[in-house]
Order: C-alpha cells, then sequence, then structure tokens
C-alpha cells in the first residue's frame, strides 16, 4: 500500500522544520483524503459508480472539468495496464496519475543565478501577494541572503504600511515613496539592491483583475521599467493564485502569463477546507512551476511545492 | 472562445428540432450540457446536481409555444429556474432598530470586507444621508486599521480608532459606546478574515456578534470562490445568523457560480456585488443577470438599462437596428457608440458587462478610455465619405488623417483594424443564439460594441 509513497518520496527535500505545516495542510484537505479513505477502504471492486464518486471528488476540489476527465482516463488506462481489480489499489494508481501531471509542476526557485536577484508578485486582489512577500523574505533570509522589499502597490489603502510591517518583522528595508509610480518605486528598489549589494528583491505590485486593460498595460509597464533598472530582470515573476479559486484561477494564469510571461506560481491558503485542486487544471492545460504554497498568515507558513507531498496530502495518505 | 451556454447548447438543441414538448430523452443531452456550463462556472457540486432534477421537473412536458424553437423553450427553462435559485431581487438592508445600527462583516481572508466597508459606508452615507461610523476589529493582519482608517479619511466619514493591544470585542463595544453618544445611524464593524475551521477565530466572530447583536450580518465572499464556497458558506451559516451576502470582485471574467453555492446553502439574499476597487463601485443585486452571467450571456440587461438611462434613446435604437442586421454599421456608428460609450462611465466600466466572448474580444482590440480620445480625433479627421467607407482608406489617406488627428499612421491602422473588429462580432451577434434571445428579452443592445 505503502510502496508508491516510499518510492516517490525518496528523492525529496528534507521535511521542514516546522512540523506544524503539514497538520494545517492536511487538516484541510482532510475532507478530500478522509472521502477518499472511505471510497478505496471499503474493500469493493473498481466499478462505474466508483469513477463516477472519483469524478465527484475531483470537481468539488477545483480541479476542472477538463482535468478531471483526463485523469480518469489516464487512471482507467492505468487500471487495465496493471490488472487492477480492487478498489483499495485504486488509489495509488490515483495518486500516480496525479502525480504525472503535477510532478513536473515542482520546480524550486534558485535565485542564486543573478545578484540582485529580482521577482516581481502579480494577481489578482487579494491573493496574498503581500503576505507571501512577509513569508518569503523570512525564507530567503534563512538561506543566508540579504533581502531587500519594494513597495510597488501604490494604490490600496494601506498598501504600503503592510509592507512595511512585513519589512519590520523580517527586519529588511522597504523601498517606498509617498505616493506615485509604481514603476518609479521598483525602479529605485532594484537600484538601491544593486548598490547594496543585495541577493534578492521582492517587488509587491497592486491586485488587479485582468480584465481591466489599463491596469494589465501598467504592469506591463513596470516590467518593462524593471528591466531598464537592471537588464534581464525581473528574474521571476511570481503570479500568486488564492487556492480558494475556481477556475477562474486558470483564466488569471493565461492572461498574467500573457501580459508578463509569469515563471513561478504560489498557491496560497491552502490551509483552509479549498483543496487548490485547481492547480492539476492549470497543470494540464497552461503549466507553470509552482514555486511556493501558503499555509497561514504567519511568518512561516510558506513551503517550497512539493508534488509528492501535496499528493499524498490531497489523498489522505498520512492519516493512515 | 464561445463558451457560452447558448452556443454549446446549439448543437445538442438541433435534435431538438421539430419536437413539439420537452421530454425526459430529448432533453437529457441538453442536461448534460447544462451540467458541464454550471460547473464550470464553479457552481458547487451538489448545488448543481439539485438544480439539474429542478430544470427537469420544470420542462418536462413544457409545451413549445409559438415562435420558440424547443432550444430556446429549454434556455428559458433554464435561466427561469437559475433566477429564481438566485434569490430576491435588490433585498436591502434593515435599520429598524434602536441606533445605532450595527452591520457586521464576515468572510474569508481577502475577500473584500475592509474595502466594502468603506463603500458601503458611503453608499448609506450618499444615498439614506446616514451618519455611519466604521470600527475595525482586525487587530491581526498587517496595517488593516490602517487600511480602514485611509478609506474613511478618504471618504470623510467617522472612523472609531482602534490599535493592535486590544481585544475585538472591547474594540466593538467602544465603537458602539461612541456611536450612541454621537448619535451615528449605522455602526459598520469590519472584522479579520478568518477560516471557517480556525475555531478561535470562528468563537471570536460569534462573540463580537453576541455583544454587538448587529441587525445585518453580511457574509462577503469572492465572486471568483470556486467549489469550496458552499463549505465556507455552510460553515459561516451555521456560526453566525447572517442576515445577507456581498458577491465582491464581480467586475472579473469568473462566472460567479459560487453567488449560487453560497445563496443555496445560506438561503440568505445577495444584497450587494462590488464591481470596482473603488469605493463607488458597490451595486444592488440583480438575480436575473447574475443568471446569465454564470449561464455565459454576459449582464446584458444591466447594459440595455444603463444605456436608455444615460443615452439619447433614438440614436441607440437606431444602432441597434443596425447591431442586429449586422449591416450598415460604419465608422460613424462607430464614433457615435463611442461618444454614448462616455456617457456610460467609459469602456472599462462597460466591458465588464458584455458577455466573455465579446469583452474578450474587446480587450483584444485593446481600447482603453484614453485611447477612445484619440479614436475619435482619428474619426474627426476624416471625411464623411470616408466615415461611411472605411474600405476607402488606403495609404494616403491615412496619412493625411494620421496628420489631421496629431497621430501616426500605425494609430490609424489600429482603429481600422478595431473597427473591423467591432463590425465582426456584431456580425456574429446578429447571427447567433445570444442576439436571437435578446431580442426576445429586450430587443436592442444600443451602445455594445
Ligand atoms: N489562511 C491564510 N491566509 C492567507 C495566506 N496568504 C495570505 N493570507 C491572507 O489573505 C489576505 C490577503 O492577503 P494580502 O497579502 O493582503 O493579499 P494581496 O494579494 O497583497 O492583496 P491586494 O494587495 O489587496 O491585492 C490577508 O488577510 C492575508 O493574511 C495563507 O496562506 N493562508
Ligand atoms: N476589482 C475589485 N477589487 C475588489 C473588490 N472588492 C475588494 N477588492 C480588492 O480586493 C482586495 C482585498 O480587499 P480587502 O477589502 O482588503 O479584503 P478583506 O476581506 O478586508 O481582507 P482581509 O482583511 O485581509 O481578510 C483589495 O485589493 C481590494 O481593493 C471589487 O469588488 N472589485
Ligand atoms: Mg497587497
Ligand atoms: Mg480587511
Amino acid at each position: 500500500m505503502f510502496g508508491f509513497l516510499k518510492k516517490t518520496l525518496s528523492g525529496t527535500p528534507e521535511k521542514p522544520a516546522n512540523p506544524g505545516w503539514l497538520g494545517k495542510l492536511k487538516r484541510g484537505l482532510a475532507r478530500t483524503g478522509n472521502q477518499l479513505v472511505d471510497l478505496f477502504g471499503g474493500g469493493g471492486k473498481i466499478d462505474d459508480e466508483l469513477y463516477e464518486e472519483l469524478e465527484t471528488i475531483l470537481i468539488t476540489s477545483d480541479v476542472g472539468m477538463d482535468a478531471t476527465r483526463h485523469l480518469l482516463a489516464d487512471l482507467r488506462r492505468e487500471v487495465k495496464e496493471q490488472r487492477l481489480t480492487e478498489a483499495s489499489q485504486m488509489k495509488e494508481a490515483l495518486a500516480h496519475c496525479l502525480m504525472k501531471l503535477l510532478k513536473p509542476l515542482a520546480e524550486l526557485l534558485d535565485t542564486g543565478t543573478h545578484q540582485p536577484f529580482v521577482i516581481m508578485l502579480c494577481g489578482v486582489n487579494g491573493a496574498g501577494k503581500t503576505t507571501s512577500i512577509g513569508k518569503l523574505a523570512k525564507y530567503f533570509q534563512g538561506q543566508g541572503k540579504s533581502v531587500l522589499l519594494a513597495a510597488g502597490d501604490t494604490f490600496r489603502a494601506a498598501a504600503r504600511e503592510q509592507l512595511m510591517t512585513w519589512g519590520e518583522r523580517n527586519n529588511v528595508t522597504v523601498i517606498a515613496q509617498q505616493s506615485g509610480d509604481a514603476a518609479a518605486v521598483i525602479f529605485d528598489a532594484v537600484q538601491a539592491a544593486q548598490a547594496r549589494k543585495i541577493d534578492v528583491v521582492l517587488a509587491d505590485t497592486a491586485g488587479r483583475l485582468t480584465t481591466q486593460a489599463h491596469l494589465m498595460e501598467e504592469i506591463k509597464k513596470v516590467k518593462r521599467v524593471i528591466d531598464k533598472a537592471l537588464p534581464g530582470a525581473p528574474h521571476e515573476v511570481l503570479l500568486v493564485l488564492d487556492a480558494n479559486t475556481g477556475q477562474n484561477a486558470l483564466s488569471q494564469t493565461k492572461a498574467f502569463d500573457e501580459a508578463l510571461g509569469v515563471t513561478g506560481l504560489v498557491l496560497t491558503k491552502l490551509d483552509g477546507t479549498a483543496k487548490g485542486g485547481v492547480i492539476a487544471a492549470i497543470a494540464k492545460a497552461h503549466p507553470i512551476p509552482v514555486r511556493f504554497i501558503g499555509v497561514g498568515e504567519g511568518l512561516d507558513d510558506l513551503r517550497p511545492f512539493v508534488a509528492e507531498e501535496f499528493v499524498s496530502a490531497l489523498l489522505g495518505f498520512d492519516e493512515e | 472562445m464561445l463558451d457560452n451556454l447558448t452556443s454549446r447548447l446549439s448543437g445538442v438543441i438541433k435534435n431538438l428540432r421539430g419536437q413539439a414538448r420537452l421530454s425526459e430523452t430529448n432533453i437529457q443531452d441538453a442536461l448534460r450540457e447544462v451540467r458541464l456550463a454550471l460547473l464550470e462556472a464553479d457552481v458547487a457540486l451538489p448545488v448543481v446536481k439539485q438544480f439539474i432534477g429542478q430544470v427537469k421537473e420544470a420542462a418536462l412536458g413544457q409545451e413549445v409555444i409559438g415562435s420558440l424553437s424547443p432550444g430556446q423553450a429549454f434556455i428559458g427553462v433554464v435561466h427561469r429556474e437559475l433566477t429564481k435559485l438566485m434569490g430576491e431581487e435588490n433585498a436591502g438592508l434593515n435599520f429598524n432598530t434602536v441606533p445605532p445600527a450595527v452591520i457586521l462583516m464576515a468572510g474569508l481572508q481577502g475577500a473584500g470586507k475592509t474595502t466594502t466597508t468603506g463603500k458601503l459606508a458611503k453608499l448609506l452615507r450618499d444615498q439614506q444621508k446616514k451618519k455611519v461610523l466604521l470600527v475595525s476589529c482586525d487587530v491581526y493582519r498587517p496595517a488593516a486599521i490602517e487600511q480602514l482608517r485611509t478609506l474613511g479619511l478618504q471618504l470623510e466619514i467617522d472612523f472609531f480608532p482602534s490599535d493592535l493591544s486590544q481585544k475585538p470585542v472591547d474594540i466593538a463595544r467602544a465603537a458602539h459606546d461612541w456611536a450612541r453618544r454621537h448619535y451615528h445611524d449605522v455602526l459598520i464593524v469590519d472584522t479579520a478574515g478568518r477560516l471557517a475551521i480556525d475555531e478561535a477565530m470562528m468563537d471570536e466572530i460569534k462573540q463580537l456578534h453576541a455583544a454587538m447583536k448587529p441587525i445585518e450580518t453580511l457574509f462577503v465572499v469572492d465572486a471568483m470562490t470556486g467549489q469550496d464556497a458552499v463549505n465556507t458558506a455552510k460553515a459561516f451559516g451555521e456560526a453566525l445568523p447572517l442576515t445577507g451576502v456581498v458577491l465582491t470582485k464581480l467586475d472579473g471574467d469568473a462566472r460567479g457560480g459560487a453567488a449560487l453555492s453560497v445563496r443555496h446553502v445560506t438561503g440568505k439574499p445577495i444584497k450587494f456585488v462590488g464591481v470596482s476597487e473603488k469605493m463607488t463601485g458597490l451595486e444592488a443585486f440583480h438575480p436575473d443577470r447574475m443568471a446569465q452571467r454564470v449561464l455565459g450571456m454576459g449582464d446584458v440587461l444591466s447594459l440595455i438599462e444603463e444605456a436608455q438611462r444615460e443615452v439619447d434613446v433614438e440614436e441607440a435604437q437606431k444602432l441597434a437596428k443596425k447591431v442586429q442586421s449586422g449591416k450598415g454599421f460604419d465608422l460613424n456608428d462607430f464614433k457615435m457608440q463611442i461618444v454614448q460609450m462616455r456617457k456610460m462611465g467609459g469602456m472599462s466600466a462597460m466591458m465588464d458587462k458584455l458577455p466573455a466572448q465579446l469583452s474578450q474580444a474587446a480587450a483584444g482590440a485593446k481600447v482603453d478610455d484614453k485611447a477612445i480620445n484619440r479614436i475619435e480625433g482619428i474619426i474627426n479627421s476624416m471625411t464623411p465619405l470616408e466615415r461611411a467607407k472605411p474600405e476607402l482608406i488606403k495609404a494616403s489617406r491615412k496619412r493625411r488623417i494620421a496628420m489631421g488627428a496629431g497621430v501616426q499612421v500605425m494609430h490609424v491602422n489600429q482603429l481600422l483594424s478595431q473597427f473591423e473588429q467591432t463590425q465582426k462580432m456584431m456580425k456574429m451577434f446578429s447571427k447567433g443564439g445570444i442576439a436571437k434571445m435578446m431580442r426576445g428579452m429586450k430587443g436592442m443592445m444600443p451602445g455594445m460594441r
């Protein structure tokens, strides 16, 4: 039963120091997990009903119709190829199918390639950009890197103050201006980072819905201006997605990617009951590496995305 | 591109042609398409299942009357049932209490509570002459109190200060006391975002509720929310006696199936929708429009309504005829639309109300409010003949027009291709099923591009 897990987990990075986070993730994902345990543990045979229940579970996790169909077709193939007959074997098989889809997305972010390594965050309103920056600052400092934050949200009330607080918590400098232009603030920050030999710059931007054409133009300009401050930068464009989001996360991914060339995703709020299954839909239709997941509102509630952990938490492996 | 239900159903519905009534067998495929469309619109699965059952019941035996095709009859049933499920029109706020009437905001992290608090205060002051006090009980999220303070300042609405060392219940009590002594009509209590499974935080908001006895407890939910909307809404609904729902970020392109899920689970009316980040972006909820949006038909009705309010009706009707026939739509009309569009609050406000397929096409044309000025300038430098027959505009005319408008030839080209796209869309519109349906509903689509 655990053969799959042992096989695939052997190559994963060390478990993070804080044991609480997987618990948080699992607590939220437990619903899905429990459903699956019931389904697979009963000692029944593989039949249409089982597939239908499986479809239900995938859909209610926001996997979306397209990716659900793909996963089920893949599962049927696997069941046939391996001549599986017992419902209990389906869980491993499904985990395999999910892994095939998600594993390619698990690419760690390497900030060692440039100095300063400039990371620009983008996303819709309230997704968790500013909070993720706070956590990322801690994460990179933990790797022994120096960090600088740029308060590029010059629009939302107190967005700057919010980022400043994260700066204080991490004891890092925040470049901000009293008013004005996002591009100008971030330009300053990138220049300051060069002068101060900072390793990682994290640039916040205002939340925007992709339907606002003028705001999408504005953020394109921000990116162009960063490139002027430091040719080749930003080195990473992170799109922050809220795990509560349904199928719209896919159109967000496409639209921001088209505008900015998104190089990585951050999936936040996985500590809630939302399953984040939309990542599977993204993996299928518009794959972009998932760099990090957010599992809370605290400084330490950010983890690199590890497909094995995501899948096993989703399927409730760790509860048995 | 054509992902709306109408176009999806069109294939299936061909099979319905020539049948006098809808039956269990002939609507099966159509029902499957509806199920799919609703799931893709993020309506939660249990809600979809129940809804399909309802549609089936309502559709069976339905006679196909008059000029309607069976397919249209079927869509009619779907729309009607969906509207029913969406709940009451425009359920207002209740102020029937000893002032201050307390409004408690609740919801997940980042849903839009603080922003909605500001918008609601403005709306109550501007439209109902209420004296409003704002208070933030969010002692957790960095600068959350500051955010509300800033909004209060900006709106010139009273704000009751609080700080991180205080307990939320104490803050709320103090604000209530202040409001009572200073004769505020309304006190809006903003709270921290919280997960429904966070027991300590859910206890906290229960205590807040017990202490404040709010007359309105509003659940704020993001229109982009997926399947989990049912779980969250259920948990909040069980913890708090909700009185209504606010659906935010409806200015995006999410189909907003969460509206249906939340409505279904809580049984509470959706009282307002958020349609912008700005403080003016709070509107009444219209179930019929929302039903259309979930079905992928866009907010066409509200566009029509707005157009009727602001736009010269006769002009609009002329235009609508052209749109319907797909013929004779020229640059003069294009310009007319632009002028009318201005009256209606600009391009971006309008685009949000278009059906997905149209707004995508329009976004592709990259027209924003600033560009509109330029477009008008360019059209103004054309001769009447050129406006009526844009195909005449070749290289030398382009240069002249560009010079006259003080732009580059590139811009003239851009405009012409935008115009062409619009024309194409109009044709598509007039051919497609949507136009027919809309004619059935209202008969015109002025100002649409
Ligand atoms: N539970 C939980 N909450 C989170 C997580 N990440 C962010 N949040 C919360 O989500 C809310 C919005 O986060 P922000 O960081 O302000 O989001 P943003 O994308 O910067 O928002 P805007 O700048 O307004 O567009 C805040 O209340 C955060 O505390 C997470 O991983 N888990
Ligand atoms: N486009 C758009 N943005 C909105 C709308 N309502 C809120 N927002 C934005 O969504 C983001 C989050 O809004 P907040 O009001 O801070 O959300 P909140 O629920 O108070 O968040 P927390 O207090 O962190 O839980 C901000 O960027 C708002 O500007 C809306 O209707 N449309
Ligand atoms: Mg932010
Ligand atoms: Mg708030």
